[in-house]
């Protein structure tokens, strides 16, 4: 082989290497680029009054997001309270269940739930619970968000569980232990940095969601903790006022943008840090 | 076989005991009765049962989806198949080929996990009495006395193998039963091991299956000898070996087949 065809291959792959680099770098950059300009947009919007105060009347200056803040808080505690134990309790029953004909079935569903446009499960909900019930409420829109929490935290405490080795189970087994213990004791304790990851992962998606609350938490202008009437949220908060002509209220939804930024990122390295730091080393 | 053993010596007895995986049927017809406080090895050819009729003992076998049995197992008289399988786990207690501590307790919450995960409530003082004689059993007590806190899995190899033993003992069970309990294990941790079988027979009736025929002669009273399924022959261990009155057993034991 004579130099110049092995400087040309060198010369090939050195391109190459600084093609990946350059394509890496080109999904970093629109990632930045939000980061960038929400923070430059709304940084200056966050301040105490800011946090506290619910929105003023068109033409008043100030006002706050207050009541979105509490609203999304409550929301989405409600949705994880009853979106985690029964996707915890599904994913026990998959990974425990792998050949039955109820977990192929139960397993397919939650593939496709996963699939289904977050509109389509706002609809749902507003049939089965805003018309029966005749009228919004921050319940129904948790109902609707608990939906799209379901099949992260099903499929995450799955796959975690089964990673887990039989030995274990066999373990807990063989010292006397009835199913429910082995369980709760064993398998979940030393599932759990898996399943609460997955459970953070699950409660970041839906913070943005839009979508379903539009028709079942509808939005509320003051400040309510009452689950039963309608509610605000941020991203409800958000599409209202991007989508209003006035300037201090799209100087709000930038800062309540910046607000749902930061909760989201905040949510990812708590969940880094707790896969990292409740890991069960087997 | 049978009249050489006093009656009320005797802690599990099976008769006629089949199991099978599906329609595959992997252990036939098997008539044992194993003395109190003795240790009897189980050795025999991969793949003819050995660990199957083992997990029938402490009723591991039906865990598996579609393992079932049939036959007589008993323990003091008493059938195994009509108690409940929790209290059959308690009286007989199992320690596999592969280490399993439980990687999220400590080395103390290993040694009580079986009162511990099952919910039952013991005094501070009682906890630490059976922590420090199940370790001292097991002759682990000194080398992990000062860092009970830390996490089983710290441990090596040979010492979480005898954190796994002394989990059993800790029970108090009747029988002990060992699945090639040394297999995974370094040839010293496998002599350490094998000393305690000579302590623990003074309380427990142990059950071996193993591989290594030097340890079964080292280590057991009686051997037994199984065969695609079936329990060919059963004896003494020293009769066994140097006068087989099988003649699978004896290509066995000379080597002619493994
Ligand atoms: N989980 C299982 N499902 C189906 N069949 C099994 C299972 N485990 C074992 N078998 C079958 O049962 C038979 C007996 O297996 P067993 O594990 O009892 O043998 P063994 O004597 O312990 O072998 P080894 O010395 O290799 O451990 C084998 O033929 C095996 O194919
Ligand atoms: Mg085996």
């Amino acid at each position: 082989m004579n130099i110049g065809s092995v400087n040309y291959r060198i010369g090939k792959s050195i391109g190459f290497q600084l093609a990946t680099i350059l394509f890496a770098f080109a999904c970093v950059v629109p990632l930045l680029a939000i980061l960038f300009y929400i923070v430059k947009a709304g940084i200056t919007k966050i301040n105490w009054h800011f946090l506290v105060n619910v929105p003023k009347p068109v033409g008043e200056i100030g006002g706050g997001i207050a009541n979105a803040l509490v609203g999304s808080v409550i929301i989405i505690l409600v949705a994880s309270v009853i979106a985690v134990p029964i996707g915890i309790m599904t994913g026990i029953f998959l990974s425990e269940n792998r050949k039955s004909k109820l977990a192929y079935w139960s397993r397919l569903s939650v593939d496709i739930l996963q699939g289904v446009p977050s509109i389509v499960i706002g609809i749902i909900a507003y049939f089965w619970l805003v018309k029966p019930l005749r009228g919004f409420s921050a319940l129904s829109g948790s109902v609707a968000l608990a939906i799209m929490m379901l099949p992260i935290v099903v499929r995450s405490t799955e796959e975690t569980l089964k990673l887990l080795p039989d030995s274990l189970k066999e373990a807990a087994y063989a010292l006397g232990m009835p199913f429910h213990r082995v369980i709760f004791k064993v398998i979940v304790p030393c599932g759990i940095s898996g399943i609460l990851s997955g459970v953070m992962l699950s409660i970041a998606r839906i913070t943005g969601e839009t979508a379903p609350l539009l028709f079942t938490a509808f939005g509320n202008p003051y400040l309510t903790t009452n689950i039963t009437k309608p509610m605000h949220s941020l991203p409800l908060l958000i599409f209202n006022y991007a989508t209003s002509p006035y300037n201090d209220w799209h100087d709000l939804a930038w800062g309540a943008s910046l607000i749902l930024l930061m909760w989201v990122l905040l949510l990812n390295i708590f969940t880094k840090l707790i896969t990292r730091k409740w890991k069960v080393q087997l | 076989m049978e009249s050489t053993i006093v009656k009320d010596s005797v802690v599990i007895k099976s008769r006629d005991f089949n199991a099978y995986f599906g329609t595959n049927h992997v252990v036939k017809n098997v008539n044992i009765d194993i003395p109190r406080n003795q240790v009897v090895a189980v050795m025999g050819p991969s793949g003819c049962g050995k660990t199957t009729y083992l997990r029938c003992i402490n009723r591991m076998h039906e865990l598996i989806p579609g393992a079932s049995s049939r036959g007589e197992m008993k323990i003091n008289d008493e059938d195994i198949y009509e108690m409940h399988p929790i209290f059959v786990r308690l009286k007989i207690g199992m320690v596999f080929q592969r280490p399993n501590p439980f990687p999220n307790l400590s080395i103390y919450d290993n040694v009580i996990a079986g009162y511990k995960l099952n919910g039952i409530k013991l005094a501070r003082t009682e906890r630490d009495r059976i922590v420090e004689h199940s370790l001292t059993r097991v002759a682990l007590w000194n080398e992990v006395k000062d860092s009970l806190n830390k996490k089983g899995s710290f441990l090596s190899g040979g010492q979480q193998q005898r954190l796994c033993i002394a989990r059993a003992v800790a029970m108090e069970p009747e029988v002990l039963l060992f699945d090639e309990p040394t297999s995974a294990l370094d040839p010293i941790s496998t002599s350490t091991v094998e000393e305690l079988f000579h302590e623990l027979k003074t309380n427990y009736t142990l059950i071996i299956v193993t591989h290594n025929m030097q340890q079964a002669a080292r280590v057991s009273d009686r051997t037994a000898f199984f065969y695609l399924g079936e329990l060919v022959e059963y004896d003494e261990t020293k009769t066994m070996f140097t006068n087989p009155k099988d003649n699978r057993t004896q290509n066995y034991i000379t080597g002619r087949f493994s």
